[in-house]
């Protein structure tokens, strides 16, 4: 058992799935949102454990069906992958626990494809062999684009169809990569790729190149980076924002696909492809946090407004790892979690604010005010200004930590302007999102038809995410040692030696 | 051989990017399909072209990389389930649209539809 812990975040929401489709979980409302609950906090609960065993022990290696490393497919916990292992069961966690006030109903399977998403992210997160990367981003692709689908109008329709074309197209470009470095290369193991990129030489050294930057382009449409961006306002503005909370973490399998492949494959010790997508990666990104910056300013719906903050965040997150120093990438980890965790809250909150104003909706006017001003105002409060970065809470850390680390580059007159600006940006449009939405009212709180009070469901589901905020803040120490801990070992090359000798 | 498997990859992938980047969904979807099997072909060739080898070790003293075999056969399952899914969504656009183009109505026709309500 516990040397199977490595596949339980796996295994787990796999048979979760699998058995709310069975009766009685498939017949009876109550006993499904029971389970669905409880199973996705065993998953989180497995998570954990394997995140004090990584840290008790160090790296662990599974190697599926013990065939070992470079023939077999391998699991690798390290402490970057399972601290996103357990961020993601916590989000699985909060989602269907919010979900459970109703939204789940709304459509039919609701709790099956949750689990089957946190089941193809977490796999994501885990492996060590390329093309079971694949394999896990078409799980989680899948289950994905039903959830899209959940409860959705015509809208919705045009955007889920764009969402999966584009994604169909990002997977045979993915494929074709794939396809390039296991010719050039011979192998789909991680580290043994990382081990044989340094050999190559003559025209594979091109070929090789060609294959690593057209797996930039899957990652960065997976993480939504400028020019590949587009699909997400729309995606994440029409589907339910439960769901939209979930895909809190998608963008960011993106975004750690690029830290594994572009540090670990492309990284310190790759011969003649030595950081070869760093200047791609870091353009890219500081036009995503322009990008994004502006349609914070343009957005005219909650929503919306919380899917440009997701574009800033990742723009934001690829500068780091485009910088590919231990302290960036420390950076990073810390601002990875941190903006996960806010960004879900925020578009649980648009949901609960635009529940409350009846016909106006999310909509950035002037309405019927919220019939629970003050504990959704406090809410706001909390998450506006963690996803601002302004003192006291975790987005203020996470920003002078960017900062710092981003101080003695080469480009830093650029890069720190632009990103105070976009900050500055955020603050007005979530400012002004923010008192339009509580400050300017049309009619009175008597003229509102029917006052909806938030489900308790819902507000331990909030307050779970919420607190993350102050939380992250407070035990700021400890979190940055592990993100410090998490960082060495992702730029450690000597990790490699241990994942082929299978954990030894 | 070599010359006839690279053309033909390259022309399918030629009429998929074509038909992707048309604009009613079914195109879009033949596209796709097009693109999948371009995919799968170059996927087979990763571990290069070869006559009359075995796929198992020890009963020939040449044999033939059977990884990629195994990588296209899953690519092959994973496309197909897509493609089923892209078919069953471009209907229900249609349905819920009204319109098999792939915004969900005819830049053109609606411009004229707003037109005549002017009028």
């Amino acid at each position: 058992m516990i040397q199977n812990l490595t596949f339980l975040p796996i295994l787990l929401p796999m048979l979760a799935g699998v058995f709310l489709l069975m009766p009685p979980f498939g017949t009876n409302k109550k006993s499904r949102r029971f389970a669905s609950v409880l199973l996705s906090a065993v998953t989180f609960l497995a998570s954990l454990a394997l995140l004090l065993k990584v840290q008790a022990d160090g790296i662990q290696v599974y190697a599926i069906g013990d065939w070992s490393a470079p023939f077999g497919i391998v699991l690798v916990a390290d402490p970057l992958s399972t601290l996103l292992v357990c961020l993601t069961a916590l989000l699985g966690f909060v989602c269907a626990l919010y979900a459970s006030a109703g939204d789940d109903e709304k459509g039919s399977f609701f709790y099956p494809l949750l689990h089957f998403l946190i089941l193809g992210v977490n796999g994501a997160f885990l492996t060590g062999d390329a093309f079971n990367l694949f394999v896990f981003f078409e799980v989680l692709l899948i289950a994905s684009y039903s959830l899209l689908m959940h409860g959705g109008d015509k809208r919705n329709t045009r955007a889920a169809l764009h969402y999966v074309i584009l994604n169909l197209v990002g997977s045979a470009v993915f494929l074709i990569a794939l396809a390039i470095l296991y010719g050039v290369l011979g192998t789909l193991n991680m580290a043994d790729m990382a081990q044989k990129v340094a050999l190559l030489q003559g025209d594979d050294i091109y070929l090789a190149k060609i294959g690593g930057l057209l797996l930039l382009v899957v990652f960065a449409l997976k993480g939504a980076l400028l020019p590949l961006h587009l699909w997400l306002p729309n995606t994440y503005a029409t589907a339910m924002p439960v769901v939209a909370a979930l895909f809190a973490i998608m963008t960011k399998v993106g975004v750690y696909s690029m830290m594994r492949v572009y540090t670990l494959i492309f990284g310190e010790e790759a011969g003649e492809l030595t950081h070869m997508a760093q200047s791609w990666l870091w353009w890219l990104a500081l036009a995503t946090i322009a990008m994004g910056a502006v349609g914070v300013l343009a957005s005219k719906d909650l929503r919306k407004l919380v899917a440009n903050l997701v574009i800033v965040s990742v723009g934001t997150l690829v500068a780091l790892v485009a910088v590919q120093t231990i302290e960036a990438s420390s950076a990073a980890i810390y601002y990875l979690v941190h903006s996960t965790l806010v960004t879900a809250a925020l578009f649980l909150l648009a949901d609960l604010i635009g529940r409350q104003r009846g016909e106006t909706s999310d909509r950035i006017t002037a309405g019927p005010p919220v019939s629970q001003p003050r504990l959704l105002g406090v809410c706001f409060l909390i998450a506006g200004i963690a996803v601002i970065g302004m003192p006291p809470l975790s987005g203020f850390i996470g920003k002078v930590w960017l900062l710092k680390a981003t101080l003695n580059l080469e480009y830093t007159m650029v890069f720190w302007p632009l990103y105070l600006l976009a900050s500055l940006a955020i603050l007005l449009g979530v400012s002004k999102a923010g008192s339009t939405v509580f400050w300017n009212h049309k009619t009175k709180v008597s003229e509102t038809l029917e006052q909806k009070r938030v489900h308790p469901s819902q507000l331990v589901a909030l307050i779970i995410l919420i607190s993350g905020a102050p939380l992250m803040a407070i035990f700021a120490g400890p979190l940055s040692e592990y993100a410090i801990g998490a960082a060495t070992q992702l730029h450690d090359f000597n990790n490699i030696k241990v994942i082929l000798s299978g954990g030894q | 051989m070599e010359l006839l498997y690279a053309s033909c990859v390259g022309l399918l992938v030629t009429c998929g990017v074509f038909l992707i980047l048309r604009s009613r969904t079914f195109t879009v979807v033949l596209g796709l399909t097009m693109l999948s099997y371009a995919v799968n072909l170059f996927l087979f060739s990763s571990g290069r072209l070869s006559l009359n080898k075995a796929a198992v070790l020890g009963y020939s003293s040449e044999y033939a990389d059977p990884l990629p075999q195994a990588l296209v056969l899953t690519a092959i399952v994973i496309g197909f389930a897509m493609t089923a899914f892209v078919v069953i969504l471009a209907i229900r656009g249609q349905t819920d649209l009204g319109s098999d183009h792939v915004d969900g109505h005819t830049p053109n026709k609606k411009s004229t539809q707003n037109k005549k309500v002017k009028v």
